[in-house]
């Protein structure tokens, strides 16, 4: 066995600016004396040493996005909290699972204190009573450094009561899930943090920020959001806004996997590395394995609408994705090339969203079961022209109206703006249809190829004399 | 069958004391006796009921939703191959089809001895170390057949007990908050008022 095993790998640095994987590099990240020695707490002292809402309104003038998948400015969403209702809590998403993200378990694991660090700015700043640090349940290792870093932090007086000697008091509660994939939907993790089966509650009333855990008004941030504080605090806004675009400032944590050279996490400039960069660019993947050409990628996550070479030159920027008909999400590209089966590869990704529906919403529970058992059908050859028809038919039940795609020069496509219409509580259901309507749309003559030839028998009698 | 031994309910009623409701600890508590069985039994349910004051028909609804809980004895090593697209698109279904000619068993099957089960499992967050699998959700990266041929050896021969404990057990290291650190639960009914820091001034 090789400690490779132990320290989560696939992380690719690069001479870029780095504001979450700074100490990736040490073999002892994890480590609270490393943490400290490489500046570790220093953006909570910062933090600290002003008034809360100074703090909150740095982290709105810096626009950190939120990166679990919505993009929705984090400083925006603390203020969304009633006026003097309390206590207030933070429930921190950890519960990565988007088909093709890897990004908050490498925080997790390979700079723990980071993330911890992140929380108490937060729950300072947004006078947040209580944390709970929801980790997914397979992530065993996650939960042991996590564990670790939360131990040795009570015990140097950074976590609990009264942090650093200050009236400022929280505690951190290391809480682990159990496996559901839709328990990473706000309300669904705030169903699971309360003891119940992981099931999406409705918007309104159930906005968590007035109405979360216990009845109280919640902040839920994804880690990779929260990891971005530290840096922001110790180094300031004006810093934070130079890296990146005015809309989308800061860095991002993208994972490329599939096809390519070198699939791995990069850290990138965000709002201008674009999906060329990405994918062929040197200092990042190198191009597609063999120099094959490249068929489609999945730009944000399996939830999000696919795009083909067309989209190459977009840069990482939500509203510029959004218009081009899918989304960032949560970071994470996968990479088809010329010899992907698209069907088959489409299939991969409904069977999940059918597996992991919660079985709330009719239309996701029924729909996506439906979606994958025609399109697993067509996969292995015994579909009909009919069942095209049906696949398009189960999806608009569950998203009507004009669906997000791509454009496409070569089939004569405009692109549909993200995002759809939806008859779900939330994106499990729709998240089903994407990859059958991406792949439908643009390689439809895969499908067509696929179903039976079965050529109409002429029957004259049933029986004859003799 | 079995309750939560007295060193679990400890742990238990420590884990309970860090929640505002007990009924947020259902899960943790769920996780404490796979540890200790193996599985979820049905004694073990009725006594966490016990101890967060739920009935044991709660305790089993939330159960049952998720995928890590097992209601009958699985194999001492749960194989979870991925499935998903990144780790389709790097040959999962051909690991996974060794996995069952090697194991002589589909995947959801247990082997005779106990030793293995196979399960076909969604995407592990590993997606650029695919195709990836987690033993008792211990992670492997970039296995070829071969690698996974070794991978059983090494498990059936006992050579990764050190890494991997037997199934039930997830995380080796707990939080333990001593209680002249630990703030203590801030729930609804004991605060009504905004935090003593937001009073304008810098903390430090």
């Amino acid at each position: 066995m090789t400690s490779s095993y132990l320290h989560a790998p696939g992380f690719i640095a690069g001479d870029r600016p780095k504001i979450v994987t700074s100490r990736f590099e040490y073999a002892d990240s994890y480590k609270i004396d490393r943490f400290i020695a490489t500046g570790g707490y220093q953006g909570l002292r910062s933090a600290l040493s002003r008034p809360a809402q100074t703090v909150h309104d740095d982290v709105k003038s810096a626009t950190v996005l939120g990166r679990g998948g919505a993009g929705f400015p984090a400083g925006v969403k603390w203020g969304l909290t009633p006026q003097e209702v309390w206590p207030r809590y933070l429930v921190v998403n950890g519960d990565e699972s988007e088909p093709g993200t890897y990004k908050d378990r490498l925080l997790m694991e390979r700079d723990p204190h980071q993330l911890i660090e992140g929380c108490l700015i937060a729950c300072y700043a947004a006078g947040l009573s209580q944390c709970f640090l929801y980790i997914r349940g397979e992530m065993a290792v996650a939960q042991e450094r996590v564990a670790e870093a939360l131990n040795e932090a009570y015990e140097a007086g950074y976590v609990g009561k009264n942090i650093l000697g200050t009236n400022f008091s929280v505690d951190i509660v290391l809480h682990w899930g159990a496996g559901a994939y839709v328990v990473g939907e706000e309300t669904a993790l705030i169903e699971s943090l309360e003891g119940n089966r992981g099931m999406p509650r409705l918007k309104p009333p159930f906005f968590p920020a007035a109405n979360g855990l216990y009845g109280q008004p919640t902040i839920v941030n994804n880690v990779e959001t929260l990891a971005n504080l530290p840096w922001l605090m110790t180094n300031g806004v004006d810093a934070y806004t130079a890296i990146g675009t005015k809309t989308s400032p800061g860095t991002r944590m993208v994972a490329v996997s599939g096809h390519v050279v070198r699939p791995g996490v990069y850290e990138i400039v965000n709002g201008t590395t674009t999906f060329r960069d990405l994918i062929y660019g040197q200092e990042f993947c190198g191009g597609i394995r063999n120099n094959n050409a490249l068929k489609a990628f999945v730009p944000g996550g399996g939830s999000a609408p696919w795009f083909t070479s067309d989209q190459l030159d977009l840069p990482f920027e939500g509203s510029q994705v959004g218009a081009a008909g899918s989304m960032l999400g949560s970071g994470a590209i996968m990479v088809m090339d010329e010899t992907t089966d698209i069907p088959a590869a489409a299939l991969t990704l409904t069977r999940f969203y059918a597996h992991e529906s919660c079985g709330k919403c009719t239309p996701c529970r029924e729909g996506g079961t439906w979606l994958e058992r025609i399109l697993s059908r067509v996969v292995d050859g015994k579909g009909t022209d009919a069942d095209l028809a049906q696949l398009i038919e189960v999806g608009e039940s569950i998203c009507p109206g004009d669906f997000p795609h791509a454009s496409n020069e070569a089939l004569g496509l405009t692109a549909v703006p993200f995002p759809y219409k939806m008859t779900t509580i939330c994106f499990v259901g729709p998240s089903a249809y994407v990859p059958v309507h991406s792949a439908l749309t643009l390689f439809r003559s895969e499908f067509e190829a696929r179903i039976t030839k079965r050529t109409m028998i002429k029957v004259t009698a049933v029986g004859v004399s003799s | 069958m079995s309750r939560l031994t007295d060193a679990h309910v400890a742990l238990a009623k420590e884990i309970i004391g860090r929640y505002p409701r007990p009924k947020s600890a259902l899960v943790p508590l769920l996780h404490l006796a796979q540890e200790q069985d193996g599985y979820i039994t049905r004694d073990a349910m009725v006594h966490i009921g016990e101890l967060v004051g739920v009935t044991s028909a709660e305790v089993y609804g939330t159960a049952t939703f998720y995928e890590m809980f097992k209601f009958e004895p699985v194999g001492k090593y749960v194989v979870n191959i991925c499935g998903t697209m990144s780790c389709a698109l790097m040959g999962s279904e051909e690991l996974m089809h060794h996995a069952e000619q090697r194991l002589g068993i589909k995947a959801g099957g247990t082997t005779p001895d106990g030793m293995f089960t196979l399960e076909h499992a969604e995407c592990q967050a590993a997606c650029t170390e695919a195709p990836c699998l987690q033993v008792n959700y211990r992670y492997r990266y970039r296995l070829t057949p071969a690698d996974l041929d070794e991978l059983i050896d090494d498990l059936s021969a006992e050579r990764l007990t050190h890494e991997i404990p037997p199934h039930g057990t997830v995380a080796k290291v707990r939080q333990h908050i001593a209680s002249h650190r630990g703030v203590g639960v801030v729930a609804p009914e004991l605060v009504t008022e905004s935090p003593a820091w937001l009073n304008g001034k810098a903390a430090l």
